[in-house]
């Protein structure tokens, strides 16, 4: 029954005969076509966002110098160029790649169904998406040019044309934050449906792969924390170009409301796509060790844990925003019990290694690179958290350096791994390993030296957002370091390209990957590389949980969940 | 003595010195599962790399025996975690909850697009009276006194950061936020916003002019408009 709910018509074909162009690819209800949709719509974004990087960087390394590639970056380019590298990295690269690639690519294959619930929603959440990307980058051109007022857009100055010089831009902005998240919440339906309703026969609740899991309570986090923003984008739209005051205190309204709506959304964001990145991981460190997932079912209740959790700390954004000092107590106590659940998880991953048999396959690699630097990130977190300490580092590089280890670990190293891992199932041919091997250390290297020396900028002062430091004399001495972090970020975007090559070499001269390259154990390899429209050729049944490697009762290391003895 | 200034900046406040012990401890005990986690990844994946280790244990992590290197750590970091608990909120009740009994001078921080206005409450020590000393981007005060800020923001948010005190507030259009602050080393210091306000967001920066009694006395009636005219 749950398999045949809202089909398209495209869909009862089973590739019987040939589709068209355009229903194949531009107009598809096929899951793994969405998926690749949503992944490379990401990546052309994360090329933009990354573009963007490397000017403001550029800027900050060497001001006033006219950066190859764009020219001279004024104030008001550089404050654009910061703002949507946030925003572009988060909502366009980060969600779309995490959530929505690998959450289209992967439930349906690994809970063993032939498609989403609802693949006309799907479709729809994907269009929609590609709307919003459109009405983000046409606002980078409109008269008075793209929004520069930070990505957490704070009212007064996102919501005052004459304070940010940029009245439509900024209304671009928003409405394109708006669509994207009617985009995520389309496809989140689908998400927890599919897993819930569309289970091969057998597979109980703690059969479900963990990398399912993590999709799913990802999007009832995202669901559950979206409807204020949303609320709260409509509201500076309304702020904007009607006339209202939700946010104006000359009108009666107050500009901290609006930092309550964006990180009451903004810190469970954090959580929805961290926790796709982590099922990730756990994946790939499972196969490459050939090791049982160390206590499942605990993993799987600390995620729980964290996600509720997440939504009890999104003040410590605002300890010195103006909110009543006292709330500042409640928050630094719920947001170092947040570390508890997290540091949990990754002693977890580490403890899964214990008595492996360990390759370092590529994306083994980038799965261990992320334990190794997510690390960083959360132990960082704990300076923030803290009332007392983050006084003195609020808005300084010190945060800017602790969210990118932690974003940059999820939504990069997380995408690397999960895309290395699945390319042979995406794509039928295997990927380059040295080229491979190469791009990892090409990006990890640098990726510590742009970030290690910026956690020191910060712990000496530097502020956020600052076009140049040359009036700063506190400041302006080290512009050594910021030179020395942006040659490490040219180098890393540098090295992209050998991806990009690797990525397009393999699709037309890999080798042929067969259906289960890894002798991994989850539904999605059990079926053909790439799987055809539809996936399964007879629906699997499922008999065993999806970790059950090196089994002692068994001759091969590997047992697959429908394998019947 | 300020062991744990790790900043390379003074510590001029009486708290500065409070929240560097705040950073340093914070450093001692996540620093302290920072090294053992990695330590253990690392250690793992040398030992059990396939080479070593041809084929793989069957654990399935709820081995009470095994269980227990999860759960042991995990109360430890809880047990860290109350700790931390502890210094901070102290510090911040100190910083942020508490103000100086009256009287003390109060001065006024005002943030715009794109400088800081100061009102000094200039020889009579009262704000709003003919003789407040306004200037514009240079904040004077004196050495050991306690000072009330009154901060406000005149269109968007600005955030009223002084690096060397460890101070920083944000100002928000619409509201007057009190606090305190005082310096025990006369010098130039320097002001920042650090709230993105605008396209001049960089162009903020401010000097704190940090004075001994008798200096800031002479700067107060060097500027002082009623003890400009009577000189007059």
């Amino acid at each position: 029954m749950a398999h045949a709910v809202d089909h398209a018509p495209a869909h009862d074909d089973h590739g019987h005969h040939e589709q068209s162009f355009f229903m194949k690819y531009m107009w598809s209800t096929d899951h793994k076509m969405i998926a690749m949709q949503y992944m490379f719509t990401g990546m052309l974004m994360a090329m933009l966002g990354g573009f963007f990087a490397y000017v403001f960087r550029m800027q900050n390394a060497f001001p006033g110098m006219a950066v190859p590639g764009f020219g001279l970056v004024t104030p008001a380019d550089y404050n654009m160029l910061v703002t949507n590298h946030g925003t572009i990295m988060i909502f366009w690269v980060a969600m779309p790649v995490l959530v929505a690639a690998f959450g289209n690519f992967l439930i349906p294959l690994m809970v063993g169904c032939d498609d989403m619930v609802f693949p006309k929603l799907n479709r729809l959440s994907y269009q929609i998406f590609l709307l919003s990307a459109i009405v983000l980058i046409a606002g980078f051109f409109v008269p008075g040019g793209g929004f520069g007022g930070a990505w957490t857009a704070y009212p007064p100055l996102s919501a005052v044309g004459v304070y940010n010089l940029t009245p439509m831009g900024s209304s671009f902005w928003v409405l394109a934050v708006a669509l994207e998240f009617v985009a995520f919440l389309l496809g989140g339906i689908n998400f927890i449906t599919t897993s819930m309703n569309s289970r091969a026969p057998g597979m109980k609740l703690y059969d479900i792969p963990i990398v399912v899991w993590t999709i799913v309570i990802a999007s009832v986090l995202f669901m559950c924390s979206v409807g204020p923003l949303i609320a709260g984008a409509i509201m500076l739209l309304f702020d904007q170009n009607i006339g209202t005051g939700f946010f104006n205190p000359a009108m009666g309204g107050d500009p901290v409301l609006w930092q309550h709506l964006f990180w009451f959304f903004g810190h469970p964001e954090v959580y929805v796509v961290l926790l796709p990145t982590l099922g990730i991981v756990a994946e790939i460190i499972c196969v490459f060790s050939r090791k049982k997932l160390f206590a499942y079912q605990t993993v799987l209740y600390t995620m729980f844990g964290t996600g509720i959790l997440s939504f009890t700390v999104w003040a410590h954004h605002q300890f010195i925003s103006g909110i009543d000092p006292r709330m500042a107590n409640v928050f630094t106590i719920t947001t170092l019990l947040i570390s508890v659940p997290i540091a949990e998880m990754l002693f977890v991953y580490i403890a899964t290694l214990y008595k492996g048999s360990i390759t370092l396959s590529t994306p083994m690699l980038w799965a261990l690179g992320f334990i190794a630097t997510f690390l960083i990130g959360g132990v960082t977190g704990i300076y923030l958290g803290t009332a007392g300490s983050d006084i003195y580092f609020h808005d300084t590089y010190f945060v800017l350096a602790h969210f990118h280890y932690t974003f940059f670990p999820i939504a990069i190293i997380g995408t690397y791994a999960g895309v290395t891992y699945w390319y042979p199932k995406m794509f039928g041919r295997m990927l380059d390993e040295t080229l491979g091997k190469i791009h990892f250390w090409l990006t990890f290297i640098p990726f510590n030296c742009i970030f290690i020396p910026l956690f020191f900028l910060g712990l000496w002062g530097e502020h956020r957002r600052i076009y140049s430091y040359e009036l700063f004399d506190e400041l302006w001495k080290y512009q050594g370091i910021r030179q020395f972090a942006t040659v490490a970020l040219v180098v890393m975007l540098a090295a992209q390209a050998i991806f990009i090559w690797n990525f397009f070499k393999s699709l037309w001269s890999g080798p042929i990957a067969g259906p289960n390259p890894y002798n991994a154990n989850t539904l999605e390899w059990q079926c053909p590389s790439p799987p055809p429209h539809g996936n399964f050729a007879e629906l699997p049944t499922v008999y065993r949980p999806p970790y059950e490697y090196s089994h002692p009762d068994r001759k091969e290391d590997f047992w697959p969940q429908n394998s019947p003895v | 003595m300020d062991i744990f200034n790790f900043t390379r900046l003074p510590a001029i406040s009486s708290f500065a010195t409070s929240i560097d012990d705040v950073i340093g401890w914070v450093t001692v005990l996540v620093g302290f599962w920072f090294i053992v986690t990695e330590v253990v990844l690392f250690y793992f994946i040398l030992k059990y790399r396939k080479q070593n280790s041809p084929k793989a244990a069957y654990i399935t992590g709820e081995e009470p025996e095994l269980f227990r290197w999860i759960s042991r750590p995990h109360a430890a970091v809880l047990v860290f975690d109350v700790f931390i608990v502890v210094i901070g909120v102290r510090v911040w009740l100190d910083v942020k909850q508490t103000l100086p009994p009256e009287p003390v001078p109060h001065v006024r921080v005002i943030g715009q697009q794109w400088a800081w206005s100061f009102v000094h409450p200039g020889l009579d020590g009262q704000l709003d009276t003919a003789d407040d000393i306004k200037t514009v981007d240079d904040l004077h005060i004196q050495t050991n006194q306690q000072y009330i800020w009154e901060l406000e923001a005149r269109d968007v948010l600005h955030s009223f950061s002084i690096p060397a005190m460890r101070l920083k507030q944000d100002a928000v259009p619409g509201r007057v936020i009190k606090g305190w602050m005082d310096a025990n080393a006369a010098g130039v210091y320097e002001i920042q916003c650090a709230e993105i306000c605008g396209i001049g967001h960089g162009l903020m920066p401010g000097k704190l002019h940090v004075e001994d009694a008798a200096q800031h006395t002479a700067w107060m009636q060097a500027h002082s408009p009623v003890a400009r005219i009577a000189a007059n």
